[in-house]
């Protein structure tokens, strides 16, 4: 059994795409193509009606999936497929709470697993109200990752890391999904804190869009997680979605000292 | 509730806290609350309405008579205080019918902090009035253009604020909704008008009344004055849903005529939704009760059978508004609207002998455009 939600490559790629923007199997072909272009991970983004930790980017492309009915059950059934495809990329699951909540947690957790889906991340969960969807992620050997953020303190980043799997997700700054010209000092503070607190890899997110953020957040996270950036290219490049993403996430490399071709 | 608020909530629980046991924070919030708010409110027997509707005696709490026009300020009031005790300087707001978002351009005037009030565009068109208010008072007022632009996109709108400026600004969330301590902390700020009521009718009429009714929106007027009538269990404590203009999912705000067990804005409730978890849309004519969850102590109250909920609709509360002003001269909010239509209904069942409470808890100014869209006078 291979493991993917293991990175191979220093840094690894992160990538998340809202799930049906434009459709679901333009959004098939969108992970096809960052999976060739070598992203580690995929997270498949479950689009909600009221994403108040996301900013107008992904909003955006929620407001697109859900007017064609996008759903849990078929980001599921995406997920499935993709599996076929690439056997040994890491797939989780970003949802809200309650897409999971309404199809069942326990219901949710058995669906995925059999899709082939390695976690999931369920961004207005906090760890302390998670207990029954922590007892069914382990029970279908899931894994559970969550955010910890700036404001987090060092016994609530110590709670987090101990209650994911995989890894573990830092948000860079205070605020909302988004690109941002500048990275905050709060992201290299917040992933010096973690690595106090566990040996879990610890991927940074939030508002990573360009191959200079990409190297230097490489530089001290183990992954970069690129995700309104992705949102982004699928909305400017309407009808060739797919190519533009395989040629944004190849040109993250740019600056890194290590191409994905050359990683170990 | 994203991790980033976490923090943040736990700041605010352990100060509320702290503030709760303090003599002098108490002093000052009743004080305030006397001086400048208006407390305590009339209980006003409403002599003709009884007569017209040939049932119990009815009484109406006057919250409407509070400064700003409502029952909000009790709560604006209460955590512009606590903003004061933990050191920021910048508050931010959501709201509906406009009423809460001028209480705190209101309380952010008298307290001198810097004022966001988040509405959506939908709300802004039909409460213009409120708009300028609030801006006269000072407050920047953001229009949010998504999902319904109601209520709900503007507490999503004012949650990405926080989460963005959260070290330095404080979310006066204005209903019994979102994250603990949110729910329990409104619900205390607002339990003087129950505290009120009780002692009024106590000494008007020498006894409890058969029932109490307010409508519900999030929640904080109703679970106000139900409070301290929670262990006088023969009072029936009825709160008033918005029925909208039919029972389509869409056309109300009925969360416990169509909604499901649901996670919303931090809040595990009943919520409007549909099959795949996607919130659904609502419908009110009253922009203050077009919200598609409810405070999770109502349904608590609904499930335990406590409290009982009914819809009113657009139509009945429009009906309503009339009745009490030509029988009362009072000219209600939308919002309180509902509760004098279920009273219209209920009051004729019930006995001469018994008494009923219900909470005005808003009033008519900030309406008079949509009942002169909606209201043919002859």
């Amino acid at each position: 059994m291979p493991m993917p939600l293991t990175f191979h490559k220093k840094p690894a790629l992160v990538v998340y795409v809202t799930c049906g923007d434009p459709d679901l199997a333009t959004t098939r072909e969108i992970v096809l193509a960052a999976i060739e272009a070598g992203a580690d991970v995929i997270e498949l983004g479950v689009p909600f009606s009221d994403p108040v930790a996301d900013g107008p980017v992904i909003q955006r492309a929620s407001e697109r999936a859900l007017k064609h009915g996008t759903s849990l059950a078929q980001v599921l059934t995406l997920a499935a497929e993709v599996r076929e495809q690439a056997q040994s990329t890491g797939l989780i699951v970003f949802s809200y709470l309650n897409p999971i909540l309404r199809m069942g947690i326990e219901k949710f957790c058995k669906v995925a697993r059999a899709a082939g889906v390695d976690g999931a991340l369920v961004t207005d969960l906090p760890v302390e109200e998670a207990g029954e969807y922590l007892r069914a992620m382990r029970g279908h050997d899931l894994s559970p990752v969550f955010l910890a953020a700036p404001t987090s303190p060092d016994d609530r980043l110590k709670r987090i890391a101990e209650a994911s799997r995989g890894f573990v997700y830092a948000v860079s700054r205070t605020g909302v999904t988004g690109a941002r010209q500048q990275l905050a000092d709060d992201a290299r503070k917040l992933v010096r804190r973690l690595r106090r607190v566990t040996k879990l890899p610890v991927a940074l997110g939030f508002g990573i869009s360009t191959a200079e953020q990409f190297a230097e957040v490489g530089k001290f996270a183990d992954a970069v997680v690129v995700g309104s950036a992705i949102v982004e290219t699928v909305e400017r490049n309407q009808g060739r979605e797919a190519t533009a993403v395989r040629e944004f996430v190849r040109k993250l490399w740019d600056v890194s000292a290590q191409s994905p071709l050359t990683a170990s | 509730m994203p991790e980033t608020l976490v923090a943040a909530l736990e700041e605010l629980e352990r100060e509320y806290d702290r503030a709760k046991r303090d003599k002098k924070f108490q002093a000052r919030l009743t004080e305030l609350l006397r001086t400048y708010a208006g407390r305590p409110t009339p209980l006003f027997f409403a002599r003709r309405l009884t007569q017209k509707l040939c049932g119990a005696k009815i009484y109406l709490k006057r919250e409407d008579l509070l400064h700003t026009g409502a029952h909000k300020i009790n709560n604006c009031l209460g955590q512009g205080l606590l903003v004061e005790r933990m050191g920021k300087h910048r508050v931010i707001a959501e709201t509906g019918a406009g009423q809460h978002g001028v209480a705190t351009a209101t309380v952010c005037a008298l307290l001198g902090f810097e004022c966001v009030v988040y509405m959506g565009t939908e709300d802004m068109r039909r409460q213009e009035l409120n708009v300028f208010r609030m801006r006269l008072l000072g407050a920047e007022v953001r229009g949010v253009s998504s999902g319904s632009c109601t209520l709900k996109d503007a507490i999503n709108e004012a949650m990405r604020d926080w989460v963005t400026n959260v070290r330095t600004t404080h979310y006066l969330l204005g209903s019994v909704l979102g994250a603990h301590p949110y729910p329990t902390m409104v619900r205390d700020f607002h339990r003087v008008i129950g505290r009120e009521a009780r002692a009024q009718i106590l000494k008007a009429e020498g006894k409890l009344p058969a029932a109490i009714i307010a409508c519900v929106g999030g929640g904080s007027n109703s679970i106000g004055i139900f409070y301290d009538f929670l262990n006088d269990k023969k009072v029936r404590l009825i709160g008033v849903e918005a029925g909208g203009r039919g029972e389509k999912l869409g056309d109300h705000a009925a969360r416990f005529r169509g909604g499901s067990p649901g996670v919303l804005q931090g809040t595990y409730s009943y919520v409007l939704q549909d099959s795949g978890g996607q919130i659904a849309l609502t419908h009110s004519v009253s922009a203050g009760l077009d919200y598609p969850s409810i405070g999770p102590e109502h349904a608590a109250l609904r499930d335990s059978g406590r409290a009982e909920y009914v819809p009113a609709s657009d139509a009945e509360a429009l009906a309503a508004t009339t009745l009490l002003a030509r029988t009362e001269g009072i000219i209600p909010a939308l919002e309180s609207a509902h509760a004098v239509a279920e009273v219209v209904k209920r009051a004729p069942r019930m006995k001469k002998s018994e008494v009923v409470i219900v909470n005005v808890s808003g009033r008519g100014d900030k309406d008079i455009g949509i009942m002169r869209e909606n209201l043919k006078l002859d």
